[in-house]
């Protein structure tokens, strides 16, 4: 029996659902099955697939109707989803992201620790503590939702979400952690600036995380911020080589 | 200075889109590209362009454009109001054909009437960077030639072609049918969030275009479509043509600008074949919807793609000689795009 389910969108989709929720195994499972397309995509098959969209519990798979067909293409996923589903989640990378939890840069940081009775320097400790992992990438070109957020953070989303949340706020909701690229509206709890580019087209490739990475929060004070800032060559994110493997 | 086109004034929403910027979905990028490809391959082909060539999007009102270039060849697809002028009194000319205009004309795009997108190509095409192989223009994140932004006034469009080839002017010998009747939808893939209730309601009423219609997606006004428990759903992938209903009930057609992920539940998603005529959907489009298979879909599809080779390949030369009839038909309505700019904001 497949633990998935495939449902329709419409003519140029379907999506390989493992879950209903934000669930670590069925993401797991996303990732492996998407790991088990692009190899063989680079191995010349699955014509007429134009890309894939991994999510919390679902690979989207989208393709060219005049290329190839529902049924066809079907068959090809199920055959991978089959061979994937006991391989290890895949790869990724641990990146040390620097970050400044001033008042100002993280306007919701003391409310969510007082929710929790801690003092803001625990708050600090308990984010900075924290392992997440990229479940996925959506919403605006390089958000990442990170999985991991330690209890005591967890709060639903804000009621009434800010106009403009300023590019490089790292926000929190429920269970996930992000960092918003640009200036969007955004309903998450904002805790402190990172000065990391998570989108740049200057950087090859432009988009720091990718599905599966793993994420650890540094806290700068705001002299180190405010230089970072001023230059960019400052701010290269350090990424952990010698956490490589899950 | 290169050969290009001299923005004289940029319209109402001008940009630069070609068929998409695909491959980096995963990564958060929209897809963006043209709201309507049929009209963009229509416009392609009358200067002999490649089909997915990058064109301007036109939103309901055209830019003014000066050639500073030696010539060259232009064609808009849609029903729009053209005019060039050289330094005299403006000349009409007719859209879904070519032409030729020479160095210091100007082209004045006007309003596109019976839908919201047309298409100006030029032969040879621009010549702009890609940006993650694609020249679709995605505003929000600045992606895109132009930084992602239509032009404004002064902007220079480089010309790959400094003087168009000396050929015949180009037209169809039909016009294209986008056709009419429902919007063609595959449920799902939450049908199942939904009452039973709503699937009767969207597949048995009539919905309207709201004035919150632009390339990200068509919001619509219509009886209200219930959830069974919830709106919202663990975010997943998203494509164009999907029909998200948030919790106020009403449904949201996603087009080309739409979000990769999102947490509404769907309840079907339009098919290909009738994603170009929702791009081209104005506010108070009357809109009904019918349900169709997976398989039913594919075939609709490939019947309109061979539509519209057989339209391309049934492409002929313009007479040489004689009057412009259609575009005598549309002078004297030149001067009605005063009212479509006020009476169409976006």
């Amino acid at each position: 029996m497949d633990n998935f389910r495939i449902t329709d969108l419409g003519d140029t989709a379907f999506a390989v659902e493992f879950g209903d929720g934000v669930d670590p195994a069925a993401n797991a499972r996303v990732t492996a099955l998407r790991h088990g397309v692009l190899l063989a995509r680079r191995q010349g098959g699955l014509a007429g697939l134009v890309e894939t969209i991994p999510t919390f519990r679902s690979l989207l798979v989208q393709y060219d109707p005049l290329l190839t067909g529902r049924a066809v293409l079907e068959a090809e996923i199920r055959a991978i989803a089959a061979q994937s589903a006991a391989a290890p989640a895949g790869g990724g990378r641990t990146w040390v992201i620097p970050a400044c939890y001033d008042e100002d840069l993280g306007e919701d940081l003391a409310e969510l620790g007082r929710a929790a009775g801690l003092s803001r320097d625990e708050a600090i400790a308990l984010h900075t503590g924290a392992e997440f992992t990229v479940y996925m990438l959506g919403f605006m070109p390089g958000f990442a939702y990170m999985g991991g957020v330690p209890e005591a953070l967890r709060r639903p989303r804000r009621a009434s979400p800010r106009l403009k949340v300023p590019p490089g706020s790292v926000a929190l909701a429920d269970a996930l952690c992000a960092v918003y690229p640009w200036e969007s509206p955004g309903g998450w709890h904002l805790i402190g600036q990172t000065p990391v580019s998570f989108f740049d087209l200057g950087r090859e490739p432009p988009i720091l995380l990718a599905a599966g990475d793993r994420v650890r929060f540094r806290a700068m004070d705001r002299a180190e911020f405010e230089a970072a800032r001023r230059d960019s060559t400052l701010v290269a994110p350090e990424r952990l080589l010698l956490a490589e493997d899950p | 200075m290169a050969d290009g086109l001299e923005i004289v004034h940029p319209g109402l929403y001008t940009t630069v889109q070609d068929l998409g910027r695909f491959g980096f979905q995963d990564l958060g990028v929209p897809p963006s590209g043209a709201l309507d490809t049929v009209g963009l391959r229509q416009a392609n082909a009358l200067v002999g362009n490649r089909p997915g060539e990058a064109c301007l999007e036109i939103s309901y009102v055209g830019p003014v454009i000066r050639v500073a270039a030696e010539s060259v060849r232009i064609a808009v697809s849609g029903e729009v109001r053209l005019a060039v002028a050289d330094g005299g009194p403006p000349r009409p000319l007719a859209s879904n054909r070519s032409h030729r205009l020479g160095r210091g004309d100007t082209l004045t795009v006007g309003a596109v009437s019976g839908a919201s997108t047309a298409y100006l190509a030029v032969e040879g095409g621009f010549d702009l960077p890609p940006v993650l192989g694609s020249l679709s223009s995605y505003g929000r994140a600045g992606l895109g030639p132009l930084g992602g932004r239509p032009p404004v006034a002064g902007t220079i469009l480089p010309l790959r072609l400094g003087q168009c080839r000396d050929s015949d002017e180009m037209t169809f010998a039909k016009p294209m049918d986008y056709g009419a009747g429902p919007v063609r939808v595959v449920l799902g893939p939450q049908r199942e969030a939904f009452t039973e209730d709503a699937v009767a309601t969207l597949l048995g009423s009539q919905y309207r275009v709201s004035k919150e219609a632009d390339r990200m997606g068509l919001r619509l006004d219509g009886p209200k479509l219930r959830h069974r428990v919830s709106a919202d759903i663990a975010s997943d992938g998203l494509v164009s043509g999907c029909i998200q209903v948030p919790g106020n009930g009403l449904p949201i057609i996603l087009l080309a600008d739409h979000q990769t992920v999102g947490g509404y539940a769907k309840i079907a998603t339009v098919i290909s074949a009738d994603l170009p005529r929702l791009g081209r959907a104005v506010p108070g489009t009357v809109l009904a919807f019918a349900a169709v298979t997976v398989a039913e879909a594919e075939s609709l599809r490939r019947a309109q793609e061979n539509g519209i080779q057989r339209l391309i390949r049934e492409i002929v030369p313009v007479p040489a000689t004689g009057i412009d009839l259609d575009a005598l038909y549309g002078a004297d309505l030149i001067s009605g795009m005063v009212d479509a700019v006020s009476g169409l904001g976006r």
